[in-house]
């Protein structure tokens, strides 16, 4: 194991190998003190920075965080390693990654130039690189990339942002799923996906909601695709049983075992792929796979050591989720920053940073990346937060945004972001819907030309009889 | 009624908001704030140990006693997760029943939802387990989360622990109760090893006796198959979370 030294003000700070030097130089979060992992002072972190700094990329293809031995994540990112796309890059540090990413966002050509690299990156290179760079630099090298993805809607083109319209409901009640649905599309949302949470994981439970979405969709022939996110291995039973099965969701982790610790591995995840692309429903692509992630996911399974036994700080392992994610093709990717709790993000500042990075590392590594911009009552956060973290997300190029009536789900019992707030984002920054669901709405006479959702009486509405089972 | 008021009969959601411009009104900017202090407010709240305890006492069942988790304030329960999972010592409660249900009543993070679910909960636990499972005297856990239910369980010596546990307060409901269950409980046991009924607050959420029969359901499955958790799907209404 190597050992790095660094003065700093005639203070020598020393590091036990690469995962040290990565938690120590990551910002602040209590995920990482939880894990007994991140830096004891303010200088010990920067000297740590320092350090990464100057280590060359190529390390990384060397020297593992994970063993590959015992960890098939870690198998699967240096089997995936593009050396081809990385010979560019291939003699740079971790901080000459940095400058030569934020000199590639002032060419005319960046996001040609950075979709090549890509495959070229690893995860632990791109958390690296992320953990030198200022929220400016997240968010400027987060703009250039551009990334897209197809079902039956295109997300993640330049202007535009999309939604997923999270209808959940405590008892799965089908009224109170359509309630919220008809509320959500009126206020132009439903882009990115339908996507229910279901209260229970039972394959008749999830099956019910499925059909429930699938003809409201038909119906009104909304241009979106639907999602329950149940057990992956539930979605694979439903979709051999004939059930109109859009997207095929789970939520993933950076290590086997945090992985072992959702009931999933990378042969599960391969045949749920299979089972989705079985049916054939995407109208204008195929990528089926959604994934949700969440800095601290595998440490609050207790699956985030390394070689030695050694924590690796919870950024790192969040990357390696999106390596899981890359080897998919997935349609959506999104963090669920703020959700996992305040012993991973403590407050606004944390869960603020940890957004920008998780959508520039996910970007960077070529997923279509949302975020779930949320907060629980239990951390110190609140809706001034995410109103500046949803800003920063829209200038970033965020592909899409969770949104639930009122910011409040009544099914989790979090907040994320309200219909309303996605409204004064597209306003503000001047984003659009998905061009799809954005001609459907004109069409509805929802919208106007420029995508702005206009507002409606409800029982003038074409979608009125949504509410009327109520 | 208008359309809007109808549908918020079926569902608690804050749909139908009123618009100015393109966002909401200044009245529901500052309920949604009250209801987020309040929340914020339930989640620091003691747990009642010795009520609950009368409470459950009330209903014909043994209380074994309180059980601490190895945090010492509200506030590092908050920080400090994996010492809210393992109680600071089991020897007060008693060791191998040779039960088949242990119930561990963990105060999580809503106190709120523990005071006002837990007990009634334990009465339809109760009535669908009755002359056929034996139930071991239940323990209160504070500062407590899921997990410690499987240090309780194994030293409970039951086959079966079921942790009902306060869940995160969102805006509209901070008094929602989840139970896990864990079958052959012991420490180590892992997320994907559970089963869990959550949303149990009723009116509002699910009932007590629909929770107690999905449980009853599940256990027995748990019993059959010789394991709980993600290869346990009862086929109706089996959760895993």
């Amino acid at each position: 194991m190597s050992r790095y030294r660094q003065t700093l003000a005639d203070h020598t700070y020393e590091f036990d190998g690469l995962a040290e030097v990565m938690a120590k130089a990551t910002p602040l979060r209590s995920g990482d003190v939880l894990a007994g992992c991140a830096a004891h002072t303010d200088a010990e972190r920067v000297a740590a920075q320092w350090i990464l700094a100057d280590i060359p990329l190529r390390t990384f293809l060397t020297e593992h965080l994970i063993d590959p031995e015992v960890d098939e994540v870690s198998r699967l990112i240096l089997d995936a390693h593009d050396a081809t796309a990385f010979a560019e890059i291939s003699t740079l540090t971790v901080g000459g990654l940095r400058d030569w990413l934020l000199e590639c966002v002032t060419r005319s050509d960046a996001a040609a130039r950075l979709r090549t690299v890509g495959p070229g990156l690893s995860a632990e290179m791109v958390a690296a690189v992320s953990k030198l760079m200022r929220n400016q630099d997240l968010i400027a090298v987060a703009r250039a990339c551009e990334v897209t993805s197809r079902f039956r809607t295109t997300i993640g083109q330049p202007g535009r942002l999309a939604t997923r319209l999270q209808p959940n409901h405590p008892t799965d009640d089908p009224r109170g799923v359509s309630a919220a649905i008809l509320d959500g599309l009126l206020l132009g949302a439903g882009d990115a996906v339908i996507g229910i949470n279901p209260a229970s994981d039972s394959a008749r439970a999830t099956g019910d909601l499925l059909r429930l979405v699938d003809e409201i969709r038909t119906r009104y022939e909304i241009p979106t695709q639907s999602c329950v996110l149940s057990h992956v291995t539930t979605t694979i039973e439903l979709c051999e049983a004939g059930a109109p099965v859009d997207l095929v969701f789970q939520s993933i982790a950076g290590s086997q075992a945090a992985n072992e610790g959702f009931g999933v591995n990378l042969a599960v995840l391969q045949e749920g792929m299979e089972a989705g692309r079985s049916l054939g429903r995407g109208t204008i692509g195929d990528q089926v796979m959604y994934f949700e992630t969440g800095q601290g996911s595998a440490l609050s399974a207790d699956a985030h050591r390394g070689i030695g036994g050694v924590p690796i700080d919870q950024q790192t392992l969040e990357v390696r989720a999106y390596a899981v994610a890359r080897a998919f093709d997935p349609f959506l990717v999104n963090t669920v920053v703020g959700f996992i709790g305040p012993e991973y993000l403590y407050d606004g500042k944390q869960i603020m940073r940890a957004g920008l990075e998780d959508h520039f590392c996910a970007k960077l590594m070529g997923l279509p990346m949302g975020i779930d911009v949320c907060y629980t009552n239990h951390a110190e956060a609140d809706q001034d937060d995410m109103d500046s973290l949803l800003t920063l997300l829209g200038v970033a190029g965020a592909a899409f945004v969770i949104a639930v009536p009122g910011a409040d789900d009544v099914m989790l019992g979090y907040q994320s972001l309200s219909f309303h707030d996605v409204l004064y984002a597209r306003r503000t920054l001047g984003l659009r819907p998905a061009p799809e669901f954005e001609q459907w709405l004109v069409r509805q006479g929802m919208s106007d030309a420029d995508g702005r959702v206009q507002p409606l009486d409800i029982d003038r509405s074409a979608l009125r009889g949504l509410g009327a089972s109520a | 009624m208008s359309t809007w008021d109808r549908m918020r009969a079926v569902t608690p959601s804050r749909i139908g908001q009123p618009r100015v411009g393109e966002t909401v009104r200044i009245d529901e900017v500052l309920r949604f704030r009250a209801a987020h202090a309040a929340a914020r407010d339930a989640i620091h709240l003691p747990l009642d140990a010795d009520t609950l305890a009368e409470q459950i006492g009330a209903l014909g069942q043994g209380v074994a006693g309180v059980v601490e988790s190895r945090v010492t304030d509200r506030a590092e329960f908050l920080r400090r997760p994996d010492l809210g999972r393992e109680p600071r010592t089991v020897v007060d409660i008693p060791a191998d029943t040779g039960a088949d249900i242990g119930i561990v009543v963990a105060d999580g993070l809503s106190t709120t939802a523990v005071a006002a679910h837990a007990a009634p909960m334990i009465g339809a636990l109760k009535e669908v387990f009755d002359g056929r499972l034996v139930i071991a005297p239940v323990v209160i856990a504070r500062n407590a989360r899921i997990a410690i239910g499987d240090a309780i369980g194994d030293h409970l010596g039951v086959t079966t622990v079921l942790v009902l546990v306060g869940e995160r307060p969102g805006l509209s409901v901070d008094d929602s109760l989840g139970v896990y269950l864990t079958h052959r409980p012991r420490p180590g046991r892992r997320d994907s090893d559970r089963n869990c009924v959550s949303n149990i607050h009723p009116p509002g959420g699910l009932e007590y006796r629909a929770a107690a029969r999905t449980l009853a359901a599940l256990v027995d499955g748990a019993r059959t198959l010789g394991a709980s958790g993600v290869r346990l799907k009862d086929g109706s209404t089996s959760l895993s979370c």
